[in-house]
């Protein structure tokens, strides 16, 4: 029966009593590891489209991530553990953003926010990537075009909870085969052009 | 009304245009016509009375046509507006399979042409480049070339300009499916071959060609610029862009028009309202319909709001980008509240899709007059403290004043409309000189300045927020109850013909050309974009971006702001000297 954990109180710290049961606490390691890491997530927005537009509104005054503790948002992917990315992503941008992942240290993590970065979204064109997962492996998805500023803390609350799970998508999907990734192609394997291309 | 009977002729233009017999012209053609008369190219050129005066002409004699069109005092075109790729493999009846559409516009005359080149069947699609006559012309030609195929003897550098390097085939040709994509890694990027090498000799030892982009704390958007820098200046620098590239253009091809609203919002997502409005103008241009006062109205408030939120956000980011970010956390509450008005008039705060062909999707709420009112009473305090915090800052002055310098002649001849024109001093406003809506009705100013540095883009864009406040303010006093969308048919099917037509974007001339061959989908859309011409000088020409000296701190004389009232009669006014407004004429 662990005394630190979701829905658990913590018991009072009463410095009179030394010695007390407010000395000390029993918890796994990696729970409490998961618990810092939760709260502080530093977030690099890779805000390409309209969906930056509204990561913005987040992270300013009137939405305020920092309530959530993932307000710190790094430019650099060598500061970052947290992947967002705002918009749409199209071919010629994948090789770039495979590259920023890359760039980031472990443990990383990544939100799709919007459709279009989940999905291609509406634009089922010849120059749109259908979905970053595609490039990175995702562990939330947040719908929506664009999501409203709520809807982006909801797929952040989310993403706490994973890590406090110790859940992660990319385990699955990276360390069991190269799957998931367009990068492990081997350039035989190109689209073959529709007929004679005009 | 006024604009119903232009919309009415505007369509019997159209329908007339699909055999396009030889009719009477118009004045602006038959002036056209008797000036090219009058020059050696009289015979070599076919001018035409579309929606715009129409220049036919062959690939051979463009060159020379240009130059004519540029040079002649009574013609003067010598701002680029647009060039247009048509692929009428899927439109029997045209001469050509090809067809290149330019707009021009002349800067002293006020006026739009069109010229098209035929490029004929059977060959290659060629025709010679223009950019030693208009540079602007230089990313136009490579759009065209990417998209379409077209090949122009004399440019610089003809290379994809938004497809990634890649990319096989040309997306916009009619045979071209829209969901072909093609593979694209690291090794395929391509940069500029001058990049390659390095340059390393006595007094350049800081010479370093960077990246800078796609992303990067600095790009607000994504723009890859490769830049070669001697110390702080910039030597060499190339625009890579397409980061962003989706494909709108083919996407309204397969959507029928009133699906292609939505895509609209997204093209500025910043001021999503303004776009929607741009291209259902155009589709009410060529169907003729009678949009309500009320739906014109509310349109023309939610678009100045648009305009104002644009504004904030251009000028938090670059004082971000000087090391202010406290103006850009406090310009995003008038935003929020901009944002709010929205969300109550259509349920979305960003990508609105609140406009439809002949007005309104729903009529605003209620409580619509006294929500905005309670803006434009909130939303000047914020215009207030950000300039009293910032205009008058000595670090402001030093980091903005003197650099980005585009003098007159180079923002005309780059082609930038919008602020970034107004900031040079040339006073282009569509909503003045072609005016659509009620923009004649009301009493508003056009300011610019004369600098053309980034301070002076500052001084425009918090000018333009008042003004935008003070159109809203009359236009909510003007109104009425009503409809706010007109009678239109559920199935669109404007008559077969093409149109141009252009509102004041935010970020400068937002255009929309439409071919329609008479079916539920729009045959060719082309989008003027506003502001993204304005990245090509990087391309073109060193510029210079950091200051030269950062040692000498001075602050610059006030930068003078000009009001212009009328398009072309100006007064000068000292502006912010004393800390009080300028006057106005």
């Amino acid at each position: 029966m662990p005394l630190f954990g979701k829905g658990k109180a913590l018991p009072a710290h009463d410095s009179s009593a030394a010695g007390g049961p407010a000395d000390f606490l029993t918890t796994r390691l990696d729970t409490m590891v998961a618990w810092a890491r939760s709260n502080s997530l530093w977030p690099l927005p890779f805000a390409t489209a309209c969906c930056g537009i509204e990561f913005m509104s987040v992270v300013s005054s009137h939405y305020d991530l920092s309530r959530f503790g993932a307000e710190v948002v790094r430019f650099s992917p060598r500061q970052a553990d947290l992947l967002i990315v705002a918009g749409t992503v199209v071919d010629k941008l994948g090789p770039t953003l495979r590259k920023i992942y890359d760039q980031m240290p472990e443990p990383k993590w990544v939100i799709s926010m919007g459709v279009c970065a989940s999905s291609g979204g509406f634009y089922r064109a010849y120059h749109v990537t259908q979905g970053i997962d595609e490039i990175v492996p995702v562990d939330v998805y947040v719908p929506g075009c664009p999501p409203t500023p709520e809807q982006l803390m909801y797929g952040i609350l989310e993403l706490q909870r994973k890590i406090r799970a110790g859940e992660k998508s990319r385990d699955r999907r990276s360390a069991a085969s190269g799957e998931g990734s367009r990068f492990v192609w081997s350039p035989g394997e190109r689209t073959a052009p529709p007929g004679k291309p005009s | 009304m006024v604009a119903g009977r232009e919309n009415g002729a505007a369509r019997k233009t159209l329908l007339s245009t699909v055999e396009a017999p030889p009719r009477a012209l118009s004045p602006a053609a038959e002036r056209l016509r008797a000036r090219f008369d009058g020059s050696p190219l009289g015979d070599r050129v076919e001018v035409r009375d579309l929606d715009l005066p129409t220049v036919e002409v062959a690939p051979d004699d463009w060159p020379a046509v240009a130059r004519f069109l540029r040079d002649d005092p009574e013609c003067r075109y010598d701002l680029f507006i647009d060039l247009a790729g048509v692929d009428n493999a899927k439109r029997p009846g045209r001469p050509t399979r090809f067809e290149a559409v330019f707009h021009l516009h002349s800067v002293t005359r006020d006026e739009h042409v069109r010229a098209k080149v035929l490029l004929p069947d059977g060959a290659e699609p060629r025709l010679p480049s223009v950019v030693e006559v208009w540079p602007a012309a230089n990313w136009f030609e490579r759009e065209a070339y990417d998209l379409f195929g077209f090949d122009f003897p004399g440019h610089p550098n003809q290379r994809r300009l938004l497809c990634h390097d890649a990319f096989v085939g040309h997306a916009l040709r009619k045979d071209y499916s829209p969901g072909q994509r093609w593979f694209f890694a690291e090794e395929d990027l391509r940069m500029p071959a001058w990049a390659m090498d390095t340059e390393e000799k006595a007094g350049h030892f800081e010479t370093q060609t960077i990246s800078i982009g796609p992303s990067h704390p600095a790009t607000h958007g994504i723009v890859h610029l490769v830049a070669r820098l001697n110390g702080e200046r910039i030597t060499r620098a190339e625009t890579q862009i397409g980061y962003m590239h989706r494909c709108f253009e083919k996407m309204s091809e397969t959507h029928t028009w009133n699906q292609v609203i939505p895509y609209c919002d997204r093209l500025n997502y910043v001021s999503a309202m303004i776009n929607g409005v741009g291209y259902v103008r155009t589709v009410e241009k060529m169907l003729g319909v009678e949009i309500p006062d009320r739906g014109r109205l509310a349109r023309t408030i939610l678009s100045e709001f648009s305009r104002i939120m644009d504004h904030c956000v251009n000028i938090g980011t670059n004082l971000v980008d000087i090391g202010g970010l406290t103006n850009f956390w406090y310009l995003y509450q008038p935003r929020e509240s901009i944002y709010g008005l929205l969300e109550a008039c259509c349920g979305a705060r960003l990508t609105v899709s609140y406009v439809r062909v002949g007005g309104l999707a729903i009529d605003v709420p209620e409580d619509f007059v006294a929500r905005s009112r309670a803006l434009l009473e909130s939303i000047p305090k914020f215009v207030d403290d950000v300039e009293r915090l910032v205009t008058r800052n000595r670090i402001v002055r030093n980091r903005l004043g003197g650099t980005g310098v585009v003098s007159k002649e180079q923002a005309i001849a780059w082609g930038f409309t919008g602020p970034m024109l107004r900031a040079s001093g040339v006073a282009y406003d569509v909503r003045r000189s072609r005016p659509y809506d009620f923009y004649d009705r009301f009493d508003w100013d056009v300011p610019i300045a004369t600098d053309g540095d980034n301070f002076a883009r500052y001084l425009v864009r918090i000018e333009e927020i008042r003004q935008s406040l003070k159109i809203i303010r009359q236009a909510l006093d003007g109104l009425p109850e009503g409809p706010v969308i007109g009678k239109v048919p559920r199935l669109l099917r404007p008559a077969a013909g093409e149109t141009y037509h252009a509102i004041e974007s935010p970020k400068g001339e937002i255009g929309f050309f439409i071919v329609s061959d008479g079916s539920a989908r729009p045959y060719r859309l082309k989008i003027r974009a506003p502001s993204r011409w304005t990245a090509t000088p990087a391309s073109s020409a060193t510029l210079r971006i950091a200051r030269k000296s950062s040692t000498s701190i001075t602050v610059p004389p006030a930068c003078p702001l000009v009001f212009s009232r009328q398009t072309r009669s100006t007064i000068s006014t000292s502006y912010g000297s004393s800390g009080s407004r300028a006057a106005r004429t």
